[in-house]
């Protein structure tokens, strides 16, 4: 492993990654990693929260930008604020529970007392500062944030583009996503969050990366039921990965499963047939009852938003550097705010069954991440191959550069993007 | 909380859950699973305090099908996190019986659980609340639940039976 403190200019990144390759040195370099936390997570869109997280005046969150802890909060208005998660006087976080509700954070330390957008309003025995403390320069610091459809991003970065544009392409995946929540408000159910000791970079190439599927899953679609492991048959199934800019991509791995609002008349799977006859025994007419049917087993793509959201299927996978080889992961369950119950819990199954710490999937997944950690500490003359399918892209209808279902053009996004803020 | 006291009812499911626990880390499957009524199941929640488990997103929620299917699982040779499957030591203590109607018995203990897999060793430490029916012929899990003292933070890859 190089422990050099690589001067990272333009020369040395561009000397480790290539259009169709990279150096395990990405994986590895602790200098190089630092320079990631404040070339990439300080300056660019990171996603912190889904809306119903925080869905009441009072409501917060502990996330994190980069490495630096912020709280995620709703003011009495409505408004939603990322706050650093550090006290202005001696820099102690003001919140260690991950969720709650409050109306305000006070200091543990000194008694310094936050509203919930961060203003300062309360400083134990102020007589001290003789009337000089300027009270209203001594809010939490305050992120930008900006929301599409519920999905909340904030960015240390003033002068970051508009969200909409940062999305761009993006948009159009997000909303075929949130058609998973059949017409109710989409909402978080819960999360499972589980570390690996790997680089964050590995994860996120992951998410778009359909080639280990029938391998490392294997194990998966061998218990599975014989329904759900024709529909993950995804090498056969004319999938794509598309280039939506800015790092972000798509991976198509169930076409049919592009627009669940689609193919309504489409026989119910054998695997949903009691949840279909619970539901019409509830009263929803039978367009309501295939709608929520198709809408529970999530849609047929995953969405890769650069650098640390994948919208996956059916659940939010979010990405949390924290150190040049540990990163967390969290799997949070999505489902229909106030739609029937035996459909969420249908949902919360069908997550339990692959994903998080105890998951049939998220395991394999997690040792393999592992083991790319492990191998790059040898050979460091060797590259990180992006290159498949890299001869045979296309272009899509929407104009977007297209591989086929296995295509690692989505890593060569992902690292496109990486390698503009990294060199800016 | 009225609890019964009478030892011999504790020793008695004490034996019984240690010899779950010796299955488990001897990887004696078949015999595991034919310690559950049918109708059983084996629960790891992710939030604590949390008792509509249905409702609630779970770590593990297995009814008889999944842990056969856990099972398989670690079994197979085709799970790159099960093969080798974590070599695994458990040690269960501090039980109390919360309650024992001479049909159905609530106990309450506490595990620690070491594993060790590809030269890393973890632990995990739970509360584990055990609802046990017993029949003319033997005692059999009814439900067993794995209270993580960990379990709403970041835990490791676990591809073994908790």
């Amino acid at each position: 492993m190089s422990n050099s403190l690589l001067p990272v200019d333009g020369s040395s990144i561009d000397a480790m990654v290539k259009p169709d390759r990279a150096k395990g040195t990405l994986y590895t370099d602790p200098a190089l990693f630092n320079e990631e936390m404040s070339r990439i997570f300080a300056k660019t869109w990171i996603w912190v929260a889904h809306e119903s997280e925080i869905a009441n005046p009072g409501d917060y969150k502990m996330a994190s930008v980069g490495l630096e802890p912020v709280i995620v909060t709703r003011d009495r208005k409505s408004q939603i604020h990322v706050l650093v998660n550090r006290c202005r006087h001696r820099a102690a976080t003001v919140c260690e529970v991950h969720k709650g509700k409050t109306n305000s954070f006070v200091c543990p330390y000194h008694g310094w007392a936050y509203a919930l957008d961060g203003s300062l309003r309360g400083v134990p025995y102020d007589e001290s500062y003789a009337g000089k403390l300027e009270r209203g320069n001594l809010g939490l610091k305050s992120l930008r944030v900006e929301q599409y459809r519920g999905l909340v991003f904030a960015t240390f970065n003033e002068d970051a583009e508009p969200l909409v544009d940062f999305l761009g392409p993006a948009r159009k995946w997000i909303d075929l996503f949130l058609k998973q929540s059949a017409d109710y408000p989409l909402v978080a159910l819960g999360e499972h969050k589980f570390v690996f000791p790997g680089n964050w970079k590995i994860q996120l190439e992951n998410t778009t990366d359909a080639y280990h599927f029938p391998l490392v899953h294997k194990t998966f679609l061998n218990v599975t039921d014989s329904e759900t492991e024709e529909l993950f048959d995804i090498m056969n199934k004319g999938g794509w990965v598309e280039d939506l800019g800015n790092g972000h991509s798509v991976m198509v791995m169930m076409p049919e499963l592009v627009d669940l609002e689609e193919d309504l008349e489409a026989p119910i799977p054998h695997k949903f047939a009691d949840l279909a006859e619970e539901l019409r025994a509830e009263g929803h007419d039978e367009t309501k009852v295939r709608r929520i049917v198709r809408a529970v087993g999530g849609t047929g793509f995953n969405l890769n938003l650069f650098p640390n959201l994948g919208c996956s299927a059916a659940f939010f996978r979010v990405l949390q550097p924290i150190s040049v080889n540990a990163t967390e992961v969290r799997h949070i369950a999505l489902g229909m705010g106030g739609g029937p119950a035996a459909a969420n819990q249908a949902r919360l199954r069908i997550h339990e069954f692959f994903q998080g710490p105890m998951g049939f999937g998220s395991p394999d997944d997690s040792e393999v991440w592992d083991r790319v950690q492990h191998g790059a500490q040898g050979g460091g003359d060797l590259w990180i191959m992006l290159n498949r399918s890299l001869e045979n892209e296309t272009v899509g209808e929407d104009g977007q550069v297209r591989g086929d279902v296995s295509s690692e053009l989505g890593m060569r996004t992902a690292y496109r993007q990486w390698k503009k803020l990294m060199e800016a | 909380m009225a609890v019964s006291t009478k030892s011999d009812a504790l020793l008695e499911l004490m034996t019984f859950v240690w010899l779950e626990a010796d299955r488990l880390d001897h990887a004696q499957y078949d015999d595991w699973l034919a310690m559950w009524t049918p109708q059983a199941r084996y629960i790891v929640p992710v939030e604590p305090g949390v008792t509509d488990y249905e409702a609630h997103l779970n770590y593990a929620y297995d009814d008889h099908s999944m842990r056969q299917k856990r099972v398989e699982r670690m079994l197979s040779g085709v799970s790159v996190s099960a093969s080798p499957v974590a070599r695994t030591i458990r040690s269960l203590s501090r039980f109390r019986l919360l309650s024992d109607d001479g049909t159905t018995a609530e106990l309450r203990c506490m595990q620690h659980l070491t594993e060790f897999r590809r030269g890393r060793e973890r632990t995990y430490s739970a509360d584990v609340e055990f609802r046990i029916k017993r029949t003319a012929a033997e005692l059999l899990l009814d439900q067993k639940v794995i209270r993580l003292i960990n379990a709403d933070h970041a835990l490791g890859a676990i591809s073994y039976i908790l």
